[in-house]
C-alpha cells in the first residue's frame, strides 16, 4: 500500500476528458513523477488528490485518509505547490511563511520558529524580510515550496516546480526536493521535461489526455523510447531521401523527416560513436549538410515513440477542442 | 477546535495578512482618501448652489448621501481582492490548508473595514470645514457611523461572492461601477428621493441606499425641522429598514460566499 494510493480517478468537463482513470501508486519516501505535456491532465490529478477539486469518479488514499471521506484530514498531511509561486507579493518572505504555519495551526512560537528555519534552509534569510516583490523567480519558488513543507507533511505535491526556472534555479530546486525524499517525504510531481523525471523520480507515469500510456523507471522507459536522437539538417531538399537511407541504417526505430525544414531525426543508441559514423557515412555520401547535432530523447521523442505524434501537435488541438 | 473558534483564530491571521498588504501599497490608500475628499468639495461646490433642500442645507444633507456612496464603493475591495486572489493562486494554496473554510472570507472581509474606517474619518473632517454639522450629539454620530460600517460590511460579502465568481480584477471592477452607480444614484443621496419622478422616485424610495443615508442624516441631525417628511416606510423607518437589509444580505451572501470557496469544483 503506497503513500498516495489512486484507483480510476477521472474527471469531466463536458466533451473534454481531463482525467479518464487514472491509477497511481507512490510508496512512502519515494518520488513519482506524472510526465506529459500541457493539458495532459497533471494538474488535474494534483487538484484532485490536494482536494481542491473532486473526482468525478474513482477514489484515493493520501497518507491514510479518504480523499473524498475526509479532505480536511489529507490536508493536514500534504503540502502543495503549485505552477505558480503562490506567494503574497506584498508580504515579506517571514511574513508568508508564518502565515501558512499559522494556518496549518501549528502555534504562534512554533510557526515562527519554522519559517526561519526554513528560510535559512532554502537561503532566503537575508532577503527574508524583503517584500516577495522583491525577489526573483527562483527565490518565488523556493518560498513557494518551502511554504508548502512548513507543517513538515507527509506527502508534497509539487505541479512543475520548475517550469519557468532558469538552468541555475531548476537545478537548485532539484538538490532541494532530493534532499526532502531523503527524509522520508513522499512527493508526487508532475512535470514537462523528461530530464526532470529523469533525474527525480523513481518511477514515472507519462499521461496524455488523461490517460497512463507508460510507466516505469526512467531507464525502462528510455528502453521503450530509445536512445539519443541524431538531429540533420541538409542543405538542399533534393538530399533528404539519401540522407534519410543512410541514417536508417543506423537508427534504432523510425526516423522523423521534416520536409520543411530539411531535417532528418533518427533514434541511435550507442551516442558518440554512432554518431561519428553517421556523419562519416553522410559526408562520404557528398551530401552538404547545415546544421548537425546528437541529443537527448525530449519529452516531443517520447510522445512521438508511445502515440505516434508530436506532443505539441496534440496541445494545440486539444486547447481547441476545450475552447469549441 | 470547533469550526466557529478555529474561523476567528485563522480568520485572524488572514485579516492580519490583508492589514500588512494596505500597510504596504499606500497607493491604495491615496485612492481610498482621496476620491472621498473630492466628491465632498465637488458636490458641495458644484451641486450645492442650484440643488434646494427645503429647510436645511445642501452641504449638511449632501454628506450623509457621500458616506453612503463611498463606503459602498469601499466594500468594492473586497471583490477586488479576492478575484486578485484567484487569479494569483493564493486562493488554491488557502484550500489545500487545513484551516477553517471560513477564515479567508471572515478574515477579508473583515479587514477591508479598515478602508471604511479611514475614509469616513477624512470625509468626516472634509465635511466638518465645508460647513457640515453634527447636532445629536455624539453617541447618536457614533450610531451613525457604525450603521453605514455595518451597511458596507454586509455589501462586501455580495462583492466577495462576485469576486469567487469573476475571472479577473478588472471585470470586478467595470461590473461593480455599472452597478453601483446607478444603486447609489438612484436614491436620496444627492437629491431628495420625493424629487425624483415615477419609477426612479420608487426604486428610490426602497433602495437600502436611501434608508442608510435617511438614517445617518436623522442620527447626525441633518434634517432640520421643516424638511419635508418622507411618505415611504423604508424612509420613515431608516433604521429598523437598513438593518434588515443589512441582516438578510449576511445571511444570503455569507453562507453562499462560503460554500462556493469551500466546494470542490
Amino acid at each position: 500500500m503506497g503513500t498516495i494510493e489512486a484507483t480510476g480517478l477521472a474527471k469531466y468537463y463536458k466533451e473534454v476528458k481531463a482525467l479518464d482513470g487514472l491509477d497511481l501508486t507512490v510508496p512512502q519516501g519515494t518520488i513519482l513523477s506524472l510526465l506529459g505535456p500541457n493539458g495532459a491532465g497533471k494538474t488535474t490529478a494534483v487538484s484532485i488528490l490536494t482536494t481542491l477539486i473532486m473526482p468525478d469518479k474513482g477514489h484515493a488514499m493520501v497518507a491514510g485518509a479518504d480523499l473524498v471521506k475526509s479532505p480536511k484530514e489529507v490536508r493536514k498531511r500534504i503540502g502543495l505547490s503549485g505552477q505558480y509561486a503562490a506567494v503574497d507579493e506584498n508580504l515579506t518572505g517571514f511574513e508568508n511563511l508564518d502565515m501558512i504555519g499559522r494556518l496549518y495551526h501549528l502555534g504562534r512560537e512554533k510557526a515562527r520558529v519554522r519559517s526561519r528555519e526554513l528560510l535559512d534552509r532554502f537561503e532566503l534569510d537575508e532577503a527574508g524580510d524583503r517584500p516577495v516583490k522583491t525577489y526573483s523567480g527562483g527565490m518565488r519558488r523556493r518560498l513557494d515550496l518551502a511554504g508548502a513543507i512548513v507543517a513538515e507533511p507527509q506527502v508534497l505535491f509539487l505541479d512543475e516546480p520548475t517550469t519557468g526556472l532558469d538552468p541555475h534555479g531548476r537545478v537548485e530546486m532539484w538538490s532541494v526536493i532530493r534532499e526532502l525524499v531523503t527524509k522520508g517525504t513522499t512527493v508526487l510531481l508532475t512535470t514537462q521535461y523528461l530530464e526532470e523525471a529523469d533525474r527525480l523520480a523513481d518511477d514515472i507515469v507519462v499521461i496524455d489526455h488523461g490517460r497512463e500510456i507508460a510507466h516505469g523507471t526512467a531507464d525502462q522507459l528510455k528502453a521503450t523510447i530509445g536512445g539519443e536522437r541524431i538531429e540533420i539538417t541538409v542543405a538542399y531538399s533534393a538530399a533528404l531521401p539519401e540522407t534519410q537511407s543512410i541514417l536508417s541504417g543506423f537508427a534504432d526505430g523510425d526516423l522523423q523527416v521534416d520536409d520543411h525544414t530539411r531535417t532528418v531525426v533518427a533514434p541511435v543508441i550507442g551516442g558518440a560513436p554512432v554518431f561519428t559514423r553517421a556523419l562519416r557515412a553522410i559526408d562520404e555520401a557528398g551530401i552538404e549538410v547545415s546544421d548537425v547535432g546528437l541529443r537527448r530523447p525530449t519529452l516531443d521523442d517520447v510522445f512521438l515513440s508511445l502515440t505516434g505524434r508530436a506532443a505539441e501537435e496534440d496541445t494545440t488541438t486539444d486547447t481547441e477542442g476545450a475552447r469549441t | 477546535m470547533n469550526e466557529l473558534l478555529s474561523a476567528i483564530s485563522d480568520g485572524h491571521v488572514v485579516a492580519k495578512r490583508n492589514v500588512i498588504k494596505i500597510k504596504r501599497v499606500p497607493e491604495v490608500l491615496v485612492f481610498v482618501l482621496i476620491s472621498p475628499i473630492m466628491f465632498v468639495l465637488l458636490f458641495a461646490y458644484v451641486f450645492g448652489g442650484s440643488i434646494d433642500i427645503p429647510g436645511g442645507s445642501y452641504r449638511e444633507f449632501l454628506i450623509g448621501g457621500i458616506f453612503a456612496q463611498t463606503v459602498i464603493f469601499g466594500a468594492t475591495f473586497t471583490g477586488a481582492g479576492i478575484a486578485d486572489d484567484m487569479q494569483k493562486g493564493i486562493i488554491d494554496r488557502f484550500r489545500s490548508l487545513p484551516m477553517s473554510r471560513s477564515a479567508m472570507l471572515v478574515g477579508r472581509t473583515a479587514s477591508d473595514v479598515i478602508y471604511n474606517v479611514l475614509s469616513l474619518i477624512i470625509m468626516a473632517l472634509t465635511g466638518l470645514i465645508v460647513g457640515w454639522r453634527i447636532h445629536n450629539g455624539l453617541l447618536k454620530m457614533l450610531l451613525g457611523f457604525v450603521l453605514l460600517l455595518t451597511f458596507a460590511y454586509a455589501f462586501s460579502w455580495i462583492m466577495a461572492y462576485v469576486g469567487l465568481l469573476v475571472p479577473s480584477v478588472e471585470v470586478i471592477n467595470n461590473a461593480s461601477f455599472m452597478v453601483i452607480f446607478p444603486l447609489t444614484f438612484i436614491a436620496n443621496t444627492f437629491v431628495p428621493a420625493e424629487n425624483l419622478p415615477g419609477v426612479l422616485r420608487t426604486f428610490a424610495e426602497w433602495n437600502p441606499v436611501s434608508s442608510v443615508t435617511q438614517a445617518a442624516r436623522e442620527l447626525f441631525g441633518n434634517l432640520p425641522p421643516g424638511t419635508p417628511e418622507p411618505t415611504a416606510w423604508p424612509l420613515q423607518n431608516p433604521v429598523l429598514y437598513t438593518v434588515i437589509w443589512i441582516i438578510v444580505i449576511i445571511a444570503i451572501f455569507a453562507p453562499l460566499s462560503v460554500h462556493r470557496y469551500a466546494k470542490p469544483k
